[in-house]
């Protein structure tokens, strides 16, 4: 966005959600994301008219009818990061609240579980949780395992942003605050929290992206997502090339526009602090 | 509490477990740190082509899910280019590999990006060549800037190992999994949760080492920046030269 | 000269009796952009000619050293160093490739106005660094010209010290100390004590003349010490907007210049 663009919304004084524009954007948001649950929810087969050729090179026929599958298993994907990712925005702040309380007895304990949960796999952390916990009468289904799975992981990640963030809002804003006499709610919502959040949200899309990359380790847990698609084709017609050379071309095609998105977000942020 | 601990003999498979864990990370960190200095260099190179390149192996292997890459790599790849599939280790290690070495290179063209002009300038004037000034200067530099990332990378890289247990090779998660499918049939029977648990801690141990291990190097690389206690010949010696 | 892997069998620039030729530059043309920086510009440095460059802000008197040491590549027009063309090869009409460039820009050394020394090497690591890994000259040898040359700029107790344990003139000095460690043939040196205390520049003033009163190297400076110019050298040049103003002794550009632009830019540069 170029200087001459900005200049007029500097001077609007209406709220961002009183913009046209702004309104359609949460608009097809909201719009994507009813269609994504309904989409993702659906319980899903799959199976392909087309027989493969029997010979080992690769079969286009067989490649080009996998792809409606991939795609309904490509929601589930999808819908699972999303859900994964709600759990991990909001138990992130929990957690960096937690971390920065002065209190040693909360603080002491949420950054050793978020450094224990930082350095381990998320896939043991997914067998904890839909194989370990029913030992301990905890019985959860696999979309379940995976939203928590994924959340916990990726909330522990979003908590170092927010804590980043809220670290590189300067000290003398709070003194400011403390100046004005302004009340702690105050304080957070009207002062800290707006600046932090140009900071936080490059980080919090570079998260979403990677947990996309992530949710398909739900197959091992039983989420039928892209690669619960590609492990049954590979296990019906015992031909693996074609069904993850597929799911490798879908992730890329929406991993790649989603980076692009946020490396946009990050330059239009730092625009907007200047 | 003794009930959080496993047999000895399952502490021993699972030490074994360790072993191939720790030999894939081994070698995809080795084949990531090669692929991060050689695109994390290409990224910065005059030409386009080469610039082009890098970018778009970055691009990939930054945007492609790393078990989608692994399933590829262990099964795909082998029928597509009629390699041997029993080398699962070897394939596993290069899918990781593949993975770390675009997050590496970023790291890499960050960290040298963040080298002063000015040093580069000295060492044209200086006459090094384009390899001594990236040994000598640049990445020593650099080096503070690439160790805590690195490390941070070097512990996802751990964490991506145990999808190796997917595609059968049996380190830490495939033996714990192992366990547990089994449990039935032992007759000291562990609870689920606790299997996993242990399994985690291995993986946590493993990872505040490679925690330390980075941290030594970091400090290591910060004491070049003091000075030395190293004795000097004493002066006496009549200097030469444009000395007077 | 110790050890120049890649001198050309001793037709380096001859270096002893003034009047043979240190630089040449004919025709010289560099632009940024739009921006004409050098134009046309030629411009003769004798052997062990001691040159002060002076000129108002931005008119290229740091391009004319980046050209020469090939911190800049020139538009066209050609420089010479001794008898070897620096962008040609020695035929002199061939551009030359990065082999013949290393080869000639051994003869050139340069010291910045920000030091640029390599802060994780100490101040004898920096010095013996070229000696060694440029020159092959050994460990042992390039150690004890390395402290005599810090005994030269009187640094020698500092040579275990690291650039952010000293103090600018001390860097400086470093930094002059590095850059003789080579031998070369001809020295740049650009506004080295402008980003100095003003109490630690004579120090840095000090060792420049005891290289010019030594007399061996070709020196081209910029610089806006005007006493230190008139002290030590042969010939002044006034540059404005990428062409030589005028030159000559510096009494005659400080008593009576030509050029009004020449009066004015050293009135304002005394006045400061
Ligand atoms: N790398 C570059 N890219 C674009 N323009 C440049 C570059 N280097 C120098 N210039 C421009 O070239 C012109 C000459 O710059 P130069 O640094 O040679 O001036 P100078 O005489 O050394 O000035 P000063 O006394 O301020 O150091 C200036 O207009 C400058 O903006
Ligand atoms: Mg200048």
């Amino acid at each position: 966005m170029t200087t001459t663009a900005l200049a007029p919304d500097m001077t609007d004084s209406r709220s961002w959600w009183q913009k046209p524009r702004n309104v359609a954007i949460v608009a097809g948001v909201v719009v994507f994301l009813a269609v994504l649950g309904w989409l993702g929810t659906r319980d899903l087969t799959f199976t392909t008219d087309v027989q493969p050729d029997g010979s080992t090179s690769f079969d286009w026929a067989f490649f080009w009818s996998l792809v409606p599958d991939m795609l309904n298993a490509m929601t589930v994907t999808a819908w699972a990061t999303v859900t994964s990712f709600v759990v991990a925005l909001v138990l992130g702040l929990f957690m960096a609240l937690g971390r920065r309380s002065t209190m040693k007895w909360i603080s002491w304990p949420v950054t050793a579980f978020i450094e224990f949960i930082r350095s381990t796999p998320l896939l043991v952390q997914l067998f904890f949780l839909y194989y370990g916990l029913p030992s301990l009468g905890i019985v959860l289904g696999p979309l379940q395992a995976l939203t928590i799975g994924l959340g916990v992981h990726y909330a522990t990640y979003c908590s170092e942003a927010y804590r980043a963030g809220i670290n590189s809002v300067p000290h003398g804003q709070w003194e400011a605050a403390t100046a004005m006499n302004l009340k702690p709610s105050t304080t957070w919502t009207r002062i800290i929290i707006p600046q932090a959040v140009p900071n936080v949200l490059p980080a919090l899309g570079n998260f979403l992206v990677a947990g996309f990359k992530d949710a398909p380790l739900g197959f091992t847990v039983g989420v039928t997502g892209l690669m619960f698609f590609a492990t049954t084709i590979q296990a019906r017609y015992f031909r693996p090339v074609e069904p993850y050379i597929l799911i490798g071309i879908g992730f890329l095609l929406v991993s790649l526009p989603a980076a692009w998105l946020v490396r946009r977000l990050e330059r239009y942020m730092s625009y907007e602090r200047i | 509490m003794d009930q959080l601990i496993l047999s000895s003999d399952r502490y021993a498979r699972l030490w074994e477990g360790t072993q191939i864990t720790l030999g894939v990370l081994a070698a995809s960190f080795v084949l990531g740190v090669v692929l991060s200095l050689l695109f994390g260099v290409m990224r910065l190179s005059d030409r386009r082509f080469v610039r082009g390149f890098a970018l778009a192996y970055v691009e990939f292997a930054r945007g492609i899910s790393s078990i989608v890459l692994l399933f590829i790599m262990a099964y795909a790849v082998p029928i597509l280019f009629g390699l041997p599939q029993e080398n699962v280790f070897i394939l596993a290690s290069v899918a990781l590999g593949l993975n770390m070495g675009g997050y590496g290179a970023e790291i890499i063209r960050g960290a040298i990006e963040s080298v002063p002009k000015g040093q580069s300038e000295a060492s044209v004037a200086l006459n090094l060549t384009n390899m001594q000034r990236l040994r000598f200067i640049v990445l020593p530099q650099a080096m503070r800037v690439i160790l805590p990332p690195m490390g941070n990378l070097t512990i996802e890289i751990l964490k991506g190992t145990a999808l190796v247990s997917l595609v059968s090779l049996s380190d830490i998660a495939f033996r714990i999994d192992l366990f547990r499918t089994n449990a039935a049939l032992a007759e000291t029977r562990t609870p689920d949760w606790i299997l996993y648990l242990n399994a985690l801690v291995i993986y946590f141990v493993i990872a505040q080492i490679i925690n330390g291990i980075f941290r030594y190097f970091e400090r290591r690389t910060n004491a070049k920046y003091e000075s030395r206690n190293r004795p000097l010949p004493a002066s006496d010696v009549a200097p030469a030269g444009m000395v007077k | 000269m110790s050890g120049s892997d890649t001198s050309t069998n001793g037709s380096g620039p001859a270096v002893s009796d003034k009047g043979a030729a240190a630089v040449t530059m004919r025709g010289v043309n560099k632009a940024f952009g739009d921006n004409v920086v050098l134009d046309e510009l030629d411009m003769d440095v004798a052997a062990g000619e001691r040159v002060v460059i002076i000129g108002p802000s931005g008119s290229g008197k740091t391009t004319i050293l980046r050209v020469i040491m090939t911190l800049e590549r020139i538009d066209s027009g050609s420089i010479t160093i001794g008898d070897d063309p620096l962008y040609h090869m020695p035929d002199g009409t061939t551009p030359a490739n990065e082999k013949r460039i290393r080869e000639v820009r051994s003869h050139i050394g340069m010291v910045f106005q920000h030091f640029n020394l390599f802060p994780h090497m100490s101040a004898l690591e920096n010095i013996m660094l070229a000696p060694v890994k440029v020159h092959g000259v050994s460990r042992d040898e390039a150690e004890q010209r390395g402290l005599d040359l810090l005994e030269m700029v009187g640094l020698r107790q500092h040579a275990n010290h690291t650039p952010g344990q000293l103090s600018g003139g001390q860097k400086q000095r470093v930094a002059i100390a590095r850059s003789l460690a080579t031998r070369p043939a001809v020295m740049l040196f650009d506004e080295v004590t402008s980003a100095l205390d003003p109490e630690l520049v004579g120090d840095v003033l000090a060792v420049l003349k005891e290289i010019a009163e030594e007399g061996e190297t070709t020196m081209m400076l910029v610089t806006h010490e005007m006493g230190f110019a008139r002290e030590v050298a042969d010939r002044v040049v006034m540059f404005d907007h990428g062409k030589i103003l005028e030159s000559g002794t510096p009494q005659q550009i400080m008593q009576e210049p030509e050029h009004e632009r020449t009066r004015s830019f050293l009135q304002a540069v005394l006045d400061h």
